[in-house]
């Protein structure tokens, strides 16, 4: 059976808000897809949309290539686990899950063996007499998603399931989830704000911008090559250099960024940049290096401004004042060139980098082929 | 001297804090509370021991004899029981009519946008503040335009008063249980319902299944509550009911010819009635918190934390079934005590001692007569007639009986031998309503005279 989703330019308004723009896409049977975005850029809406709770102002939602609209959430191949799960609190936890048997009319007793088997499969055998509110909230989860694996769907939608959850659990269920969707085989429409989620369990990753959808693809490409600047600086840390164009070679693009460094990128999709063409350079703190002696592009003279220590991580804040073999010399403390922030580097704690005391001078380098260039556009709050 | 100082300091330093604690605050607070008690629960107090006083009016002072003789006549009273049974049939189809009504319209309100929600809340909420008279007269024309215009007779459902009552009362009850059915939706979570729908139930399988349960307690609050706002109805009754009678207004016909305790004992059933069910309900809601805190403190430490709840007799003994038990059965135990209890040998005493003190004043009063007669000559010869009629004349006086007559303290010349002031202390004792009073003159020595038996013949009808 097919088990594919595909939104056909839909569009979602509230009065004169609009709160989905033109989601154009096909989430694929068996996929595991996560719509990733801050709060309030439209998810829910877009997933109960799909559900059934709202129909789209204007565009088409096909579920296995059928046109839903006008037909209920209840005589649709979803089930939906609700952003604060929506348990029901006057039944036992073994009436939850056969609740979906119940309205079909399924006896007592295939009810109770279902049930059981559902609790096997989340691996909480023996809760089934409980009530709701004597779970755990990692339990309460896993209860939620056997009440909808129960109903049968093709499709599983989940609203945020673990943003309750503590930090620890929030981890533990990652995994768990993504066990259930190779365990089950369907499709699982998932929807987060939190960009670890969203990386270590889905497919393929959407990321929504004030209703926008802004780029569709793998975890790696999202994170590797942001195909916007909202992107860029929503998934993952990075620094932001606003600059204008300079020169350009192919994909290779020069750049002077707003504090007068002279740095060199690449242009994602291949875009053609004009010379004074604004811009902004993101390089993740990961790959900025401190720079070997030999001479190469993008090397910048820094001074230490702070120090992290996060264990495996160490970030450092640095304050870049020139390009070395440029205008030359270290930075004054506080000449910062980076759009007003410091230049964070991030360096695994494998003793290679020696301690660093605040105002010590050092040369940093990154490659051009990790400095994403993209057209000027508004970035994630932080 | 010093010592004696610092004794006293020291005694200031204890005595300080004490005075702190029972400060003018907390001694206006535990007035008010007193007082507020006083005002709530004195009257019901009083109800109770009325009931209970074998005089013909609810008092609690004089206390004539202990009895339960008005529960009997309660019991016996037909046109209030015909009442009762009436107010009941009325309240069940009060609460039949009026719960789904309500519940109607609190979903309603709930579901409906922002603007339409206040203005329907204030159509919803008019019966409330209309004045019951207005809605019982308005029942009455609206239905019987209604019958006049089907040509219907005097003898179909639009001119019975009971029907008519029960529609009267549900315009306005139905707004109660909506406030109440409000109430507790608000604290429902729509996407409970949402939830239930997306697995496939149809609405009405979501209305049954998830909603419904979730109501109960408020179905539960708003039926005993329409029941009760039913039955004490009168503005809106006292017009619907026609030719028919209910509890309030046969009570309140009686009102009009003068009370007596039987009121004070439908007021103990009622508040009784009332106390153990309050007593039975709040059993339930401990037990049911009691099952949720151990529920919550077996997911907080493991299973070992729920045995440390109360054990098996505690356990049993505040289950609100065995609770109900033990207060019905002291109900029943009392009931059937005070049925079997007979009051009327104290009740006999009573009057043989009423009559007893009236023989004595008559005595009395002859013997005064008597002494008088030979000394009246002397200072008054010709006006005789009239000056001794006004001391005693008042007395027997039809109009006077209750009075002190002022008559008494007039003849300044009173026989040496007589009582210091006769009229005033004895007159009372024929008054009707002080019959009971262990009247003040009965400091005289009590004569037994074997005449006295015969005595009661004459002066029987004032006592009824
Ligand atoms: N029923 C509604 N009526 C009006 N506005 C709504 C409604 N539901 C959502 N919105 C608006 O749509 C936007 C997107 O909301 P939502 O989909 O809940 O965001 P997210 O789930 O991504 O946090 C928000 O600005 C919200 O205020
Ligand atoms: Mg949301």
């Amino acid at each position: 059976m097919s088990r594919d989703v595909t939104l056909e330019h839909v569009t979602i308004r509230f009065g004169s808000h609009t709160a989905v723009d033109d989601a154009h896409l096909t989430i694929r049977s068996g996929e595991f897809f996560s719509f990733l975005g801050p709060s309030g850029c439209g998810k829910t809406t877009l997933l109960r949309c799909v559900s059934g709770f709202l129909e789209p102002t204007e565009g088409r939602v096909l579920i296995g290539g059928e046109d839903m609209r006008g037909v209920g959430p209840n005589r649709r191949p979803t089930a939906l686990i609700f952003q604060n799960l929506a348990l029901f609190p006057l039944m036992s936890v073994a009436e939850n899950i056969a609740f979906a048997l119940e309205v079909r009319g399924v006896g007592r007793q295939a009810r109770r063996k279902r049930a059981v088997e559902l609790l096997e499969l989340i691996a909480l055998p023996h809760v089934g007499d409980k009530k709701v509110y004597e779970l755990s909230g990692g339990q309460r989860q896993r209860v939620a998603i056997a009440r909808a694996l129960a109903a049968e769907p093709q499709i599983l939608l989940l609203d945020e399931p673990l943003s309750a959850l503590d930090l620890k659990l929030r981890q533990h269920m990652r995994s768990e989830l993504r066990a259930i969707q190779r365990r089950v085989g369907l499709t699982f429409i998932y929807i987060t704000h939190d960009q670890g989620e969203a990386l270590t369990m889905s497919d393929r990753v959407a990321v929504m911008s004030e209703g926008r959808i802004e780029q569709v693809d793998e975890p790696l490409a999202v994170y590797d090559h942001p195909k916007t600047s909202f992107v860029a600086s929503f998934v993952g840390e990075t620094n932001v250099l606003p600059a204008t164009v300079t020169g350009r070679d192919g994909t290779d693009v020069t750049l002077q960024t707003d504090g007068g460094l002279i740095v060199q990128g690449f242009a994602v999709g291949r875009r053609q940049y004009r010379a004074g063409e604004r811009c902004q350079v993101f390089v993740r703190p990961e790959q900025i290096k401190v720079a070997p002696p030999e001479p190469g592009p993008n090397r910048l003279a820094a001074r230490v401004l702070a120090e992290e220590f996060e264990g495996n991580l160490r970030h450092v804040s640095l304050a870049v004042g020139g390009s070395v073999g440029g205008s030359g010399g270290a930075p004054a403390v506080g000449a910062l060139a980076v759009g007003g922030q410091p230049l964070r580097m991030s360096v695994v704690n494998d003793g290679s980098l020696p301690p660093l005391q605040p105002d010590a001078a050092l040369t940093v380098t990154f490659d051009p082929s990790v400095a994403s260039v993209l057209p000027e556009g508004p970035l994630a709050r932080a | 001297m010093s010592a004696r100082g610092n004794v006293l300091a020291a005694r200031g330093s204890v005595w300080r804090p004490v005075v702190a604690r029972i400060s003018w605050q907390r001694l206006l607070l535990l007035l008010f509370v007193a007082a507020f008690f006083a005002y709530l629960f004195g009257p019901l107090i009083i109800m109770t021991v009325t009931a209970f006083n074998s005089a013909d009016y609810p008092r609690v002072t004089p206390w004539d004899c202990f009895t339960t003789q008005w529960f009997g006549r309660f019991g016996r009273d037909s046109l209030l029981l015909a009442g009762l049974a009436n107010s009941f049939f009325i309240g069940l189809g009060v609460v039949l009519l009026s719960l789904p009504i309500g519940l109607a319209a609190a979903i309603a309100l709930s579901e409906v946008g922002e603007r339409a929600r206040s203005l329907l809340y204030t159509v919803f909420i008019v019966p409330i503040l209309l004045p019951g008279i207005v809605i019982g007269i308005a029942t009455l024309l609206f239905w019987g335009r209604i019958a006049g215009s089907f040509g219907l007779g005097h003898d179909t459902l639009l001119y019975n008063g009971i029907f008519l009552t029960i529609l009267g009362q549900v315009c306005f009850i139905s707004s109660y249980s909506m406030l109440i059915f409000l109430a507790r939706i608000q604290r429902f979570d729509p996407t409970q319902t949402e939830a239930a729908l997306d697995l496939g139930a149809t609405p009405g399988q979501a209305f049954r299944k998830v909603l419904l349960p979730f109501l109960k307690p408020a179905i539960g609050s708003a039926a005993v509550l329409a029941f009760l706002a039913s039955v004490e109805n009168y503005n809106t009754t006292v017009f619907t009911i026609v030719s028919e009678s209910t509890f309030t207004t046969v009570l309140a016909s009686k009102v009009r010819f003068g009370i007596d305790p039987t009121i004070s004992a439908i007021a103990v059933i009622i508040i009784t009635t009332t106390l153990v069910a309050a007593i039975i309900q709040e059993a339930r809601q401990r037990r049911l918190a009691a099952r949720r805190r151990e529920a919550l403190a077996g997911v907080a430490a493991g299973a070992g934390a729920a045995a440390v709840m109360a054990g098996p007799t505690g356990r049993l003994l505040s289950h609100p079934a065995s609770v109900a038990v033990l207060l019905l059965a002291v109900v029943g135990g009392l009931v059937w005590a005070g049925s079997r209890y007979d009051s009327s040998a104290c009740q006999d005493a009573l009057l043989q001692q009423k009559l007893q003190r009236q023989q004595e004043l008559l005595e009395q009063q002859r013997q005064r007569m008597q002494q008088q007669a030979p000394a009246q000559p002397a200072p008054v010869p010709s006006g005789a007639a009239p000056k001794p009629a006004s001391p005693f004349g008042g007395v027997f006086a039809p109009n006077n009986l209750g009075l002190s007559a002022p008559g008494g303290a007039v003849p300044a010349p009173a026989p040496p031998g007589a009582a210091p002031k006769p009229a005033s202390p004895f007159g009372n004792a024929f008054a009707p309503d002080n019959l009971g009073l262990s009247a003040p003159g009965g400091a005289t020595a009590p004569k037994i005279e074997p005449g006295a038996p015969a005595a009661p013949a004459d002066p029987a009808p004032a006592t009824q």
